[in-house]
């Protein structure tokens, strides 16, 4: 792709229509086109109330235990001898990870849209887990929709959600993993258009969700630029985070997009490696742009224009596609992007669990194992802040099973 | 622009008081020499006009029945050009029954829309009907394909009221699709009174014909739907009649085709029942 003109700011996106540049959109089926629109109405009506906005920040801080710290870590830093490391820790949010940020957003939007049903699509269980939480939390009934092979290795995942009262949809369809989730939640939501809300756990799909879903989780880089200055009276030489559909990443990335110093850079899923034929799922390293689900992305397909699995050993980064915005800001050089493959994550996973006593999901340690690569050969008065979105415990059982441990 | 196959068609049928049967089955499924035999067939049990579809990975908008058919095209290495290529034999055959690609956008924007419409054309398609691509894209594929003078048929369903229909019907051309129910394909037979007042609806915003889809299976349902719309369409019918009759390793048999055939059959006697159903 060329590279577009560089804007006065990164942050002005998307524009009426729903673009970043060429990404975005709205492309979706006519049925659910006024509900899109409706949603958009909806949207701009909430962020101009005072009173959503109030209510939100309460929630944020006495149920999802918002402000995150921002954390030295030391540990890291000391093993790794060059910059110093510091983490979001999102996995210390209710539900561990930063999903609980956008749903708690999307469920008071759905409340006040007078929608009674919510259904939602999860990979890993984390989004799954945080609608399930925020719909038991207002007494809506939740379905989420799952794939048959995530719901087998994410069992734990699928228990807390039937214990929040959700009902879990295994969907067999096509390999049985997150993209035939979404696909089966959006023909739910074609099927039950009066009463149900689509509460999307990342930001990709139709236009306004990829504004929407980023908006709610620039929580995470509000607080953490505003922590750097606090504690160490600068801003970060670099920020770090793991993209799948992307949502940890842009909430973290938003805020700094403009400070031209700090250096972005996001972590595809590198899977078996990029040069395996759909062995990976680092849909902006290795595919090309394509319209799916709703959005104008960059994309995982073959020749035909047929979308690939992809793979990845983490069910949260096992995502053809990636957020409009972040396709623009490939394109534009904003934010570079690079791939791990899962033997560099489930290394950094063991790494940040020994040094640093802290279970890091599979995938934030993508995100970490980018740090073990780039760190040790920068200044030591450097800093680099790495997104913690979430916490490991979910994924155990399939690190155990690749160290050939029985649990 | 220039009158198509498809307006053609329609304009005869209303000549001859009765609405049009439009089949659906998809390319490829489960091979392409199946498909191309069906095609052949189709107008001779009674298809007035030929939906096929293009099959794709992620197809959102339909239910199992028509999935399925996807993947059993997909899996047989059914591809957009070669989709195409089953239109240009269908050509040397048969030069008057309109053909309809109905899809998703992504393959088409991966092989380029501008190729695609201009290659489309001279295999012989007639119009396009792409699920995802709403008013709101018109720049993507539509246009391009109105000056390639390719019909661009759009679906209205329930949700789009009397203020959005007119930006839905805008750049419609050959026929409006009237989805009968907030669905996939496949779902539940709509209730044909209602379905009769929204064709009106759409009528009193357009002079295209409407014809009718999802949901419908039987000659009878086929009859009542007819009675007040331009045309019928029928897909996931057809599309698990083909399934039916496959061997245990997916594969048509010799009870494929005629196993079509006498559905589409039936399907047309209701079609052309429909209007004398009214009077009667």
């Amino acid at each position: 792709m060329t590279v577009a003109v560089e804007p006065n700011s990164f942050k002005t996106g998307p524009d009426e229509r729903g673009y970043f540049g060429i990404y975005g959109g709205r492309f979706v089926a006519e049925t659910l086109m006024p509900l899109i629109l409706e949603l958009q109405q909806a949207y701009d009506d909430a962020k101009a109330d005072p009173a959503f906005k109030a209510e939100l920040q309460a929630l944020s801080t006495y149920y999802a235990g918002r402000p995150s710290k921002l954390y030295f870590a030391e540990g890291l830093t000391n093993h790794l001898g060059g910059a110093r490391i510091f983490f979001k820790r999102e996995d210390l949010n209710h539900t561990g990870s930063h999903k609980i940020n956008n749903c708690l957003g999307q469920i008071l939007l759905a409340k006040r849209m007078g929608k009674t049903r919510i259904i939602a699509e999860t990979g890993a269980g984390q989004h799954g887990v945080a609608s399930a939480t925020v719909s038991a939390r207002f007494g809506l009934p939740c379905v989420v929709y799952m794939g048959a092979t995530d719901v087998e290795r994410q069992a734990p995942n699928v228990f807390r959600m039937k214990l929040l009262g959700a009902t879990v949809n295994p969907v067999t369809a096509g390999n049985g993993t997150l993209k035939d989730a979404m696909n089966e939640a959006l023909r739910d939501w074609v099927s039950n258009v009066e009463d149900t809300y689509y509460l999307i756990g990342t930001a990709a799909g139709p236009h306004p969700y990829p504004e929407m879903v980023r908006d709610f989780q620039s929580v995470i880089g509000i607080e953490a630029r505003a922590q750097m200055l606090e504690q160490e009276g600068r801003l970060p030489d670099m920020i770090i985070a793991a993209v799948g559909g992307g949502s940890n990443a842009i909430g973290l990335f938003h805020p700094f997009l403009d400070d031209k110093d700090v250096e972005i850079v996001g972590v595809e899923a590198g899977g078996h490696g990029i040069a395996v034929e759909n062995g990976h799922a680092a849909s902006m390293t290795g595919g090309r742009p394509g319209v799916l689900h709703g959005n104008r992305t960059y994309l995982l397909q073959d020749a035909d224009g047929q979308i690939l699995e992809g793979h990845s050993v983490s069910a949260g980064l096992d995502y053809p596609g990636v957020g409009p915005e972040h396709s623009w800001l490939r394109d534009t050089g904003r934010v570079q992007y690079v791939p791990i493959v899962d033997q560099e994550a489930i290394d950094a996973f063991q790494v940040c669990t020994r040094v640093e006593g802290i279970i890091p999901a599979l995938e934030s340690a993508h995100a970490i194992a980018q740090a073990i690569r780039v760190a040790p050969s920068m200044a030591k008065d450097k800093i680099i802040v790495i997104n913690l979105s979430g916490r490991g415990d979910k994924d155990v059982h399939t690190v155990g099973k690749l160290l050939g441990m029985d649990i | 622009m220039t009158e198509t196959r498809i307006d053609r068609r329609f304009a005869a049928l209303k000549a001859e008081g009765r609405p049009a049967l439009v089949t659906f089955m998809t390319a490829g499924d489960p091979d392409p020499a199946t498909t191309l035999a069906l095609l052949k067939a189709l107008p001779g049990a009674g298809a007035d006009v030929i939906e096929l579809g293009m099959p794709f990975s992620d197809p959102m908008a339909d239910g199992p029945a028509i999935q399925a058919a996807g993947l059993r095209a997909l899996k047989g290495g059914q591809t957009l050009v070669k989709t195409l290529d089953l239109v240009r034999e269908f050509r040397q055959f048969d030069d008057a029954t309109p053909i309809v690609l109905m899809g998703y956008y992504n393959p088409i924007y991966s092989h380029g829309s501008e190729a695609f419409v201009a290659e489309a054309k001279a295999a012989g398609v007639d119009g396009l009907i792409i699920v995802d691509l709403p008013p709101e894209a018109d720049d993507e594929l539509c246009i391009p394909a109105l000056e390639a003078g390719l019909n661009f048929i759009r679906l209205a369903t329930p949700t789009t009221d009397d203020k959005r229909l007119p930006a839905v019907l805008e750049n419609t051309s050959g026929f409006v699709y009237y989805v009968s129910i907030n669905g996939i394909t496949g779902s539940a037979a709509p209730d044909a009174s209602r379905v009769a007042e929204s064709v009106a609806r759409i009528k009193r915003h357009t002079h295209l014909p409407v014809a009718v889809g999802f949901g419908v299976r039987t000659a009878e349902q086929a009859a009542a739907i007819g009675a007040n719309a331009d045309g019928v369409v029928v897909g996931s019918a057809i599309v698990s009649a083909i399934a039916a009759s496959l061997d245990s390793e997916g594969r048509a048999t010799a009870a494929t085709i005629p196993a079509v055939l006498a559905l589409v059959s039936e399907l047309s006697g209701g079609v052309r029942a429909s209007r004398k159903s009214v009077a009667a």
